[in-house]
């Protein structure tokens, strides 16, 4: 009875993922890749459906190993990705492919201190220190010192992270890097990484829960989860010096103080940077797509959306929780997109 | 009752009753469709022969397959993957034996407990309940079994964990604190809530099969116990369980496979952190769930062929403990037609 139970479920999903394909005879664009940003693509591709009716796309949201892996093995016609490819990955692709960065996300850090309700002050050494495992207890002085409002109890820190490989922990990473070159050093920056200290909770849900339901831990999870969710995060100090709270507008700050050094492929770490409003864990999410579409009349299809994408498209993003472009660096977009052939 | 039996055969691979009643059933064909009995009965054999090899054939071609993609690590690390604790993506080191330790150990101990369990649950649905309650407990259970884990998980997440850790945990540590199992700080998630998880989810299963198993203990065999002069218990003891040896055996058996393999409830409680440690308070990890965590973002291709060959022990670990339990299976029921019935 189990057995032919999960066969029917099993037939219904199948059926459920072949119908839409089946009925469509417009031009179909796959893509595959990250999960961070689905929820904003999906919004995207179901408006632009009804802008033009003879393109459909399909997005999996599979992951961004998953994404670069077939966008090189140019399964799908577009991968998509929370972290830059690497000289040698680019040069393992069979033709030049580019990055088209969408929209940004940002990584807070959350805790559960009771009686503490938001807004912990944390410098980068002291964030650092907590996730090496170095600042054990919630009443360092370091701590106290840069929060003398709060009442902060003498209680070891019990410390949170992912443990599936995601973008989320990857920009985290990153920003530990930038700020610690003990932490660059010791432990890099990666998707997954080899953890000092703490206990690993699945997803942004899984790291969330164990924090809810652990008093005196503290993690770090997206953005768009902790606002849905309505978790207490900590205001994070600066290249500037100053303790800024992470809101879409703190990090669309951080890709416009960027603009300046903005490399030509965009392929950059948005962590750490300048502009006295910048919130320093921040990242692209990049769309990428070859220079030379094999298909042509596809290219046209994929360029044109993407124009729309960068213009209507940016609009829906902040209703969505993620952080649109800079005006200045939309800009720079458009012009790469213009050279996809 | 004619469904019944058929799970009970899906379940268990052990048993032979099936085969002896089709043999009964063929009769004698008529002189006229002898003939196109004959070719249709060869037809027959030779496409359930077909089928019967496909399973070799695909195992074979999983063990090459997962081989040749786990080729680069298993040619780099060789013997030290299996014996090696270090696991970091980001330097490209890995060894395995955190996994591999956190996998056995927790699908032993929930074994351990919820065998003895399983079978007292069976004993009283069919020896002692009065035959309505019984009929009534049996399908619950198996009901019990078709529950996805990872409802499973999210149970033992929310509920679950946090109980152990505000209730059971300190508990544990103020009373078996000088044991080195109960050391620690009480996290909710560790190895402890693992083995609870998989001993909540082994325990339908061993309980509906056991149950099977000794539903087809002969009547004449409990009768005869009891006209010695045996009190229930000693029928039970005696007569009941002996009979049932094997098949009991095969039952829990099942439910290790079904343990180790365990993947998403695992997950959710069991911390993530590769590490060994004595104490069941602290965090631990399994292969399948590295495998979940870690396969969709892992970019490069050592990291990709380490989680395949871990992938690969998991399938050995799996023939080995099959095999284990066809020789216990032969050890017993050659004692039990020694002298024991």
């Amino acid at each position: 009875m189990l057995k032919s139970l999960r066969n029917a479920i099993a037939a219904l999903a199948l059926a459920g993922f072949l119908a839409p394909v089946a009925a469509s005879a417009e031009t179909l664009i796959n893509g595959a890749g990250a999960t961070f940003p689905y929820p904003l693509y999906s919004k995207w591709f179901s408006e632009y459906a009804k802008i033009d009716r003879s393109v459909k796309f399909n997005y999996q949201s599979i992951g961004s190993g998953g994404g670069i892996k077939q966008i090189t093995a140019q399964t799908v016609d577009f991968g998509a990705s929370d972290k830059f490819l690497s000289d040698q990955e680019l040069k393992a692709a069979p033709g030049k492919l580019l990055h088209i960065p969408t929209v940004m996300g940002a990584v807070v850090v959350t805790y559960n201190i009771p009686g503490v309700a938001k807004g912990l002050k944390l410098s980068p050494e002291t964030l650092t220190e907590i996730f090496q495992g170095k600042l054990t207890s919630w009443s360092d002085p370091r701590l106290t010192r840069d929060n003398p409002g709060l009442k902060l109890p003498n209680k070891p820190i019990i410390v949170v992270h992912r443990s599936d490989g995601s973008g989320t922990t990857s920009i985290f990473t990153d920003y530990l890097s930038s700020v610690s070159p003990a932490w660059a050093k010791g432990v890099g920056k990666g998707t997954s990484v080899k953890w000092p200290v703490g206990l690993g909770g699945k997803g942004n849900e899984g790291v969330a829960g164990q924090i809810r339901t652990t008093p005196f831990s503290i993690g770090y999870v997206e953005l768009a989860y902790a606002f849905e969710n309505q978790l207490p995060y900590a205001f994070l100090k600066n290249l500037a010096g100053t303790f800024v709270e992470p809101t879409i507008a703190s990090t669309s700050a951080a890709a416009a103080g960027a603009a300046k050094s903005m490399p030509a492929d965009f392929r950059i770490s948005l962590v750490n940077q300048p502009g006295k409003n910048a919130y320093p864990i921040v990242g692209f999410t990049w769309l990428l797509v070859y220079q030379d579409q094999r298909d042509k009349a596809k290219g046209k299809k994929l360029v044109e959306f993407l124009r729309w994408e960068l213009r209507q498209g940016q609009s829906m993003a902040a209703k969505l929780l993620y952080a649109p472009l800079p005006a200045n660096v939309a800009k720079m977009v458009g012009k790469t997109v213009a050279t996809i052939k | 009752m004619q469904q019944r039996a058929e799970t009970g055969k899906d379940c268990l691979p052990f048993t032979t009753s099936a085969t002896d009643r089709t043999e009964q059933t063929v009769g004698k064909p008529r002189t006229v469709d002898r003939e196109k009995a004959i070719t249709g009965d060869r037809i027959f054999k030779w496409m359930t022969t077909g089928f019967a090899f496909s399973i070799l054939i695909i195992l074979g071609l999983m063990l090459f397959q997962m081989a040749g993609e786990s080729w680069p690590a298993l040619k780099q690390f060789g013997w030290q993957f299996v014996t090696g604790r270090d696991w970091d993506a980001v330097q490209g080191h890995f060894g395995a034996l955190p996994y591999l330790y956190g996998s056995v150990v927790s699908s032993v101990l929930a074994l351990l407990l919820a065998t003895p369990l399983s079978i007292g649950a069976a004993i009283f649905i069919t020896e002692i309940a009065p035959k309505r309650l019984g009929s009534l407990i049996a399908p619950l259970v198996e009901l019990l079994a078709a529950i996805p884990s990872v409802i499973y998980g999210l149970w033992g997440v929310l509920v679950m964990a946090p109980w152990l850790q505000s209730t059971v945990e300190p508990f544990l540590i103020e009373r078996f604190g000088f044991l080195p199992f109960f050391q620690g700080a009480p996290y909710g998630v560790s190895m402890l809530a693992a083995v609870f998880i998989l001993m909540i989810m082994v325990v339908p299963i061993i309980t509906s099969i056991t149950r099977e198993v000794l539903l087809a203990v002969p009547q004449s065999q409990k009768e005869a116990a009891i006209a010695l002069g045996a009190t229930r218990w000693e029928t039970i003891m005696m007569a009941v369980l002996p009979y049932g040896r094997s098949g009991i055996m095969g039952a829990a058996i099942l439910g290790l496979g079904r343990a180790v393999g365990e993947t998403m409830a695992v997950t959710m409680v069991i911390g993530n952190a590769p590490q060994i440690s004595a104490s069941l308070l602290s965090p631990a990890y399994t292969m399948p769930s590295v495998i979940a965590n870690e396969f969709a973002e892992a970019v490069s291709k050592l990291h990709t062929a380490a989680l395949m060959e871990i992938g690969l022990m998991l399938l050995v670990v799996t023939l080995i403990i099959n095999a284990l339990a066809r020789l216990l299976i032969w050890g017993v029921t050659k004692d039990s037609s020694g002298g024991a019935a």
